[in-house]
């Protein structure tokens, strides 16, 4: 059995401090415990410090462009349905340039996982607001503040029809590894929003600012869409953590039946199989 | 015989009904035919048209003289009667309008009352097509086994069409009976009736295509529609994207983990595209895209045919990578040509972008069905025994190919790729070294490449004076210009390209040394391919014969140009 570390052989380019760390190490040890084999994992991501991620944790990788990592994820899903495929971005990324997919992907919900690192900020091109700043936020771009409202990823999660809605912090490892876990074994969509400081460029969401508003509710009934919906609302002097919704439904593709068996990209074709096919123009 | 026929009418007044239903008997009782749709983008209202000729000979373009003319509403005469042959008919319904005293061509039949009286005013066209039947001297046996085929599953409704057919054929045959006789083709063959989308939607199928995922767009979306039609009996994946560039990153994904993928689309999404495309160039991951041309820019002309795109896509996508561009000729050609995208793509792990337009995608033809035996179907993937292990995605190798496998394929081998530039394991690298290297081998796949480009179509006097230089579906009209010239006396011929880049020069080159005069004959109002030939070869076409008002050439148009000009 690989150990968490042998996930985790190559060198990173990330900040010192930078939550990617301990969100890579929860990654890589949830994906340990649950004993699944680097050649049996895909990681997906855009473009962004995060979405470095398919570089940091050995597996089969698809670093794609900025924006755009769900629609190859979904491609990969149904090609291959053996896969486990963990897309792994940003908050830029997945709700900003990739805004689009976000809601559709939701809709659809196909059996993969989505972990965003969201530290409210874009750090790769040195400290613009991102779509989850807060409003004030003082940048090089918006010099005057953020004057719009922030994106609640999970509340509109929720509206979409998301079957497994969470939000983890960098900095609770354990609770984030043992989420990622659930996510994983979760069928469909499962939506993890992680918040995470970036020590170099988003000075109020810090270590320290995340530590004193932080705290785990109790959450009786995950299957309460409306109390999921009030936790996710939620931010500001008490910022809960925690699988905030789960509720299974259909997953996308179950309904076609000839993707059961043998993954799509695998089986063997013959273009005579399909002469049949011109029967009906004559 | 020629026996030129126009139905035309409204928008939802169901010109397609008659075409389909007409098109399916000619070509079941062995004629040669060719059927192309002139509408507007709308769903009701307006006008529109369709164009069906039965020849003798192959019909590679329907004309714009008119023998029988269906008129569904009054605006169709008016718009149409300066065509019509003095021998000409007009089917009308005298119900709805009358045509004018002087006109004495008018066939009248009560195409929505007897329609009504078969079962419901749906049914007029029915009601035309039995007419039609009579006037070409033909019986309704072979329709209304067809009605019995389309509506099997809906008891009644063939016997009411059947009914509505027969009184459309009594009612004519009182006025006009066969007074265009047709002649049948010798042979018994079964010939197959069909669009072009519907060509490409079929090789794709036959390709091994396991994944299309597109966003609408005229005049791509019957591709779509075919696919989807066949998803459940085929194992063939259709997703109708969020967006065109959701759709072509579902399709690359679908293609890195191991099948076979297309996307679909029109110039419009196509520019939402190129940045997938230029993804595609830098992960080296197969990809066919077909690209329906329409004039632009913009939305420009929804539902018309233009051959604009062709710089642009040449060029398309940020970056300098390998890719191939083909379109072509013909129905026939098609087919092969689309397997041929699929093969390319994997063999050499770029983007292929097939070229289709509206008058490909939309006209019907009757041609021999296709040989599945010609198809090929290899995936170029490497076995274990062709890689040095650990594997590396983007191993060094004299013709730039990597050896490519399947994420999952081989136990304790990841494949990772990367839309930075890459070092050969797939990881983000910066440094100018590798990045040369990077760089040299992806475009050394050109070499190879371009060994791989068909020359183009030559037709006409073995020793022309006079060339004709075209590209895509544009075959059939310059062929026919050809016929025209050469019946003129003029020594003529055609070089229509097919594969069009990397550019093939050989065949150009001989034959543009030899001619007098040399004309490109293009849909687009720049002379594209001739801005292209001058690029690669230095040569210089002398003429050009450009039609930039969304329809598709007329072979008059060119004989007439040709004759003005040389």
């Amino acid at each position: 059995m690989l150990k968490a570390e042998d996930y985790m052989s190559k060198e990173t380019a990330w900040c010192p401090g930078c939550g990617n760390f301990n969100i890579r190490e929860s990654l890589a040890k949830s994906i340990a415990e649950l004993e699944l084999p680097p050649d049996q994992v895909l990681i997906c991501s855009g473009i962004g410090q995060a979405a470095k991620m398919p570089h940091y944790i050995e597996a089969n990788g698809f670093n794609g462009l900025h924006g755009r990592a769900l629609p190859p994820a979904l491609g990969a899903c149904l090609a291959n349905k053996n896969l486990k495929v963990i897309v792994d971005s940003g908050d830029g990324d997945s709700y900003g340039e990739g805004g689009n997919h976000f809601i559709h992907n939701i809709r659809r919900n196909p059996d993969l996982v989505h972990f965003i690192h969201n530290n409210q900020i874009y750090g790769l091109t040195k400290g613009q607001a991102s779509p989850t700043s807060d409003p004030g936020m003082v940048t090089g771009v918006q010099t005057s503040g953020v004057a719009i409202p922030a994106l609640n990823p999970l509340s509109l999660a929720l509206v979409l029809g998301a079957g497994f809605v969470a939000r983890c912090y960098s900095g609770e490892k354990e609770h984030l590894k043992e989420t990622m876990k659930e996510a994983i074994l979760f069928p469909g969509y499962a939506l993890i929003d992680i918040l995470q400081p970036c020590v170099s460029f988003n000075k109020i969401n810090t270590y320290r600012w995340y530590g004193e508003r932080i705290y785990f509710p109790t959450i009786e009934d995950p299957e309460n869409w409306s109390e999921a919906m009030k936790l996710s609302r939620q931010w500001g002097d008490k910022i809960p953590l925690g699988v905030f919704y789960k509720k299974a439904r259909e997953t996308f593709g179950s309904s076609l039946k000839f993707l059961q068996g043998e993954p799509l990209a695998f089986r063997s074709f013959d273009p005579l199989e399909t002469a049949g096919a011109q029967e009906e123009f004559f | 015989m020629d026996v030129n026929i126009l139905v035309g009418g409204a928008a939802g007044q169901g010109m397609d009904t008659v075409m389909n239903l007409l098109g399916k008997t000619l070509v079941r009782d062995r004629f040669n035919i060719i059927y192309t749709k002139d509408y507007m983008s709308r769903v009701r209202g307006g006008h529109n048209f369709s164009r069906l000729r039965i020849s003798s000979q192959t019909p590679w373009t329907t004309n714009e003289t008119i023998d029988l003319l269906v008129a569904l509403n009054k605006e169709t005469y008016e718009i149409h009667r300066i065509n019509l042959a003095p021998s000409g008919r007009i089917i009308y319904d005298p119900g709805l309008f009358n045509l004018p005293d002087e006109e004495d061509r008018g066939v009248p039949i009560e195409l929505e009352e007897l329609a009504v009286n078969a079962g419901g005013k749906i049914m007029s066209n029915t009601v035309a097509v039995g007419a039609l039947l009579a006037m070409l001297d033909l019986e309704t046996e072979i329709s209304e086994k067809f009605l019995l085929e389309m509506f099997s599953d809906k008891a009644g409704v063939a016997e009411e069409n059947i009914i509505a057919l027969k009184a459309g054929y009594k009612s004519a045959a009182r006025h006009c009976r066969a007074c265009f006789p047709l002649t049948r083709r010798s042979d018994t063959s079964k010939r197959l009736f069909i669009d072009g989308n519907q060509v490409l939607g079929m090789a794709a199928l036959a390709s091994g295509c396991r994944f299309l995922s597109a966003y609408p767009m005229t005049p791509s979306t019957g591709i779509m529609n075919y696919l989807a039609a066949k998803s459940g009996s085929f194992p063939v994946v259709v997703e109708q994207a969020e967006d065109e560039l959701a759709a072509i990153n579902m399709a690359l994904g679908a293609s890195y983990a191991g099948v076979r993928s297309l996307t679909c689309t029109s110039g419009g999404g196509f520019s939402l595209m190129v940045e997938g495309l230029s993804l595609a160039g830098m992960i080296e991951v197969p990809l066919v895209i077909i690209l329906a041309m329409r004039p632009g820019p913009a939305t420009g002309l929804p539902t018309r045919t233009e051959q604009g795109d062709l710089d642009f896509i040449i060029h398309a996508g940020h970056g300098e990578f390998p890719r191939a561009v083909l379109c072509a000729t013909s129905h026939e050609d098609a087919f092969y040509r689309l397997n041929k995208a699929f093969d390319l793509a994997d063999r050499f792990q770029i983007p292929v972008i097939y070229l289709s337009d509206q008058n490909f995608a939309d006209t019907h033809r009757s041609i021999e069905p296709f040989d599945y035996n010609r198809l090929v179907y290899n995936r170029h993937l490497a076995t274990e025994q062709d890689y040095k292990k650990p594997y590396r995605r983007y191993a060094f190798s004299e013709s730039g190919i990597s050896p490519r496998i399947l994420p999952g394929q081989y136990s304790g081998e990841t494949v990772l790729v990367d839309s930075d530039e890459h070092d050969q394991d797939g990881h983000i690298i910066e440094d100018g070294p590798t990045r040369k290297k990077m760089v040299e081998k992806r475009m050394k796949k050109i070499v190879a490449l371009s060994a791989e480009m068909d020359e183009p179509d030559l037709y006409g006097d073995p020793q022309p004076e006079i060339l004709l230089i075209g590209w895509g579906s544009t075959y059939g009209v310059i062929r026919e210009a050809v016929d025209a010239l050469s019946a003129l006396g003029k020594k003529a011929a055609m070089l229509q390209f097919s594969d069009l880049w990397p550019l093939p020069q050989k065949r150009l080159k001989n034959i543009m040394a030899q001619v007098d005069y040399s004309f490109c004959i293009e849909n687009n109002v720049s002379g594209q391919l001739a801005e292209i030939i001058h690029r690669e070869t230095g040569l210089v076409v002398d003429q050009k014969i450009l039609k930039y008002d969304g329809r598709p050439f007329l072979s008059h148009e060119i004989v007439r140009e040709v004759e003005k000009r040389a």
